[in-house]
């Protein structure tokens, strides 16, 4: 294991929190923390909460902080190798056949294999980080997979042998806690459970985020939104809702409607399932952010 | 070689956590000391953030963990957890490999264990019974449910051109291609994990899904089936052999809790505690049968039929009860579960059981 306290200039936690919030992602403490440490240990960061807390943008802000491209894998029930790994360029392949006629040509060279992301992230470990988003709806046979991969960053491909990273990339997973990941992935990663932002960074995230968005209408938002995550809802609003949500108000407002009325008409936005809007509905007007601005 | 001085905590610390239950891998006890030491540390809330992202602390056992956290760097009194050993607690049982009926337990358990096993093998069973499991057992192989697997295998009839083998034809033959090869994806039978309420509210009932359990058991490729009532008992093993009443007979032997109380929960949450057993309901089609009747906790009951619902493919709970017309969910327990599952259906009698269960390949 290699400990590396300084990467690209960043020293602390501390240090990682302000660069962040330079490139527009306002971090806690622990999130913070949970990323300086891996980066600093070379182990992948593993970010888990509620959908909408900001767990995808966290790893493109990690990215951008490390001026590292974001190297994207999406997973989905039945992902498999040829979209994780690599694909062998067919077409050319056999118009490189049809071309070669009597001459030797080899035809699994570099120039005909298609990287996809885990290969990409291989072959340039120092500019990319590798985001492996909503890994908790891949199947459990891409788990175990992964884990593979996760501890020796090498891909095994039979016509042109095993690639290996020089060091180990910068790898970022996220969950939506779907479904519980396996133990041994856990172990293997710097966990970081990422909570609703207090009010008051909501808030600031809130500013930061939204253009044009009052500082009052802001923090209303923000105590109606916290409101409404208390209620069992089916979908209770993300961080992206509440930016969304506020944006929203505030263009209405500025188009006429008075202010209530601007977040009433806005509340699809924020609440995104019939069900939960008809268990609202009576009481919405209690709920709902009061005098702004 | 021996620890610096310093780090002796830290190690004890990843020690005591492993006594209480958290799973922590050497690995991640030496990145918690190198993260301790990459933060400062500047005070002992550096020492809880490593400790929390380092050994993977998800949020609901961060209560637990916060405890030990202080009574260890804080030295405040530890207050053992709730699921202590108590000696009321639900413990988990299984037949060593090849169950042998023991009766070496008194004259007067033997004499229980003898009748239990005579009720569920020497029941007349109703023809209408036998019809359903023989239904079963000629559609299982079609009807339960697959996955598809991570790879693909040739085939004449897949949906997907094998271009890979047809370079390597068309290699050979000059770039002339006679024939497309084409390759489809794996499937496998997905898991079934069949759960028995096996309480005395069930007495009806239980019969019925052991028979049926010992035909699932026969015919799925990959299942297991456990009991609950007092305690949580594995019975897939014992349900292995194809005579009916021989199984029926070892299985009885082993679940000495037959029509006893109900603590489904503890039960559930004894199930989840064991990893290989908690490992069963990954990616499976887990039913439970069972009249939802919880004389214990229905808090415990609920907080492990939501993990239990977030570990498998599907969550079905089959209730006797659910057969009526103007059936609702009652019991609070029950009523607070239904946002957790995936149907709640009528699971009276082996013909309910058995439409149910080739029904599961069809949904979702």
């Amino acid at each position: 294991m290699t400990v590396r306290p300084v990467i690209g200039g960043i020293g602390s936690p501390g240090a990682l929190q302000d660069a962040l919030a330079g490139a527009q992602y306002l971090a806690d403490d622990g999130l913070a923390t949970a990323a300086y440490l891996s980066l600093a240990l070379g182990k992948p960061l593993l970010l888990e909460g509620a959908p909408g807390v900001g767990k995808t943008e966290a790893a493109k802000a990690l990215g951008a902080v490390l001026s590292r491209r974001v190297v994207r894998l999406q997973c989905y029930e039945g992902i498999d190798a040829a979209a994780a790994l690599y694909e062998w360029n067919f077409p050319r392949q056999m118009l490189a056949i049809r071309q070669a006629r009597d001459a030797h040509v080899n035809l699994y060279g570099d120039d005909f294999l298609l990287a996809r992301p885990l290969l990409e992230v291989l072959r340039a470990p120092d500019d990319t980080l590798l985001l492996i988003d909503e890994i908790d709806r891949s199947d459990h046979e891409f788990e175990a997979f992964l884990l593979e991969f996760l501890s020796d960053f090498q891909i095994s491909i039979p016509e042109l042998g095993t690639i290996r990273a020089a060091r180990p990339p910068v790898v970022a997973l996220t969950s939506n806690r779907t479904r519980d990941l396996h133990e041994a992935l856990r172990r293997r990663c710097v966990y970081h459970w990422i909570d609703y932002p207090d009010p008051a960074l909501e808030a600031a995230i809130v500013m930061a985020r939204a253009s044009g968005v009052a500082e009052a209408t802001a923090a209303a938002v923000v105590a109606s939104v916290g409101l409404l995550r208390a209620e069992p809802l089916a979908k209770p609003p993300g961080v992206a809702e509440t930016i969304e949500w506020a944006e929203a108000a505030t263009l209405l407002n500025a188009q006429g409607a008075p202010w209530p009325n601007a977040f009433r008409r806005a509340i699809g936005v924020a609440l995104k399932d019939q069900d939960d809007l008809v268990y609202i509905g009576p009481r919405l007007d209690a709920l709902l952010p009061g005098e702004a601005a | 070689m021996t620890l610096p001085r310093a780090t002796q905590p830290l190690v004890g610390f990843a020690g005591l956590l492993r006594r209480h239950g958290f799973a922590i891998s050497p690995d991640q006890t030496i990145d918690f000391i190198a993260g301790v030491g990459l933060l400062g540390p500047r005070g002992i809330h550096d020492v809880r953030s490593a400790a929390l992202a380092l050994f993977s602390i998800p949020p609901e056992r961060r209560e637990a963990f916060d405890a030990l956290f202080r009574a260890h760097f804080m030295g405040a009194a530890l207050t053992p957890p709730a699921t202590g050993d108590d000696g009321d607690e639900v413990a988990a049982h299984e037949g060593a490999g090849e169950t042998t009926v023991e009766f070496d337990e008194g004259e007067d358990e033997a004499g229980e264990m003898a009748t239990a096993a005579e009720r569920l093998s020497r029941r007349d069973l109703a023809l209408a019974d036998d019809e359903a499991i023989g239904r079963f057992a000629r559609l299982a192989k079609a009807r339960l449910p697959r996955r598809r697997s991570y790879r693909r295998r040739a085939s004449r009839k897949g949906d997907q051109p094998d271009i890979r083998r047809a370079i390597r034809a068309a290699a050979r033959r000059d770039g002339e291609l006679t024939t497309l090869p084409r390759r489809r994806r794996k499937t496998r039978q997905r898991r079934i994990l069949l759960l028995i309420d096996v309480s005395a509210s069930m007495r009806a009932e239980s019969d019925a899904a052991l028979r049926f359990a010992h035909q699932l058991v026969q015919s799925a490729e990959r299942a297991e089936v456990f009991t609950l009532g007092t305690r949580l008992t594995r019975i897939t093993s014992s349900l292995a052999p194809a005579g009916r009443a021989e199984a029926l007979a070892r299985a009885a032997a082993l679940i000495a809790d037959l029509d006893g109380g109900t603590r489904i929960g503890e039960a559930l949450q004894a199930f989840l505690a064991v990893p290989r057993y908690a490992g069963f309901a990954r990616g499976a089609a887990v039913v439970v049968i069972s009249d939802g009747l919880e004389r214990g906790d229905p808090a415990a009951m609920i907080d492990a039929v939501r993990r239990l619902s977030r570990a498998s493919w599907t969550l079905d709970w089959l209730s006797p009860l659910a057969g009526a017309a103007d059936f609702a969910p009652k019991t609070e327990a029950l009523a607070a579960i239904l946002p957790d599952l995936d149907r709640l259906a009528p699971g009276g009698g082996v013909n309910a059981i058995v439409d149910h269960m080739l029904e599961l390949g069809a949904y979702r």
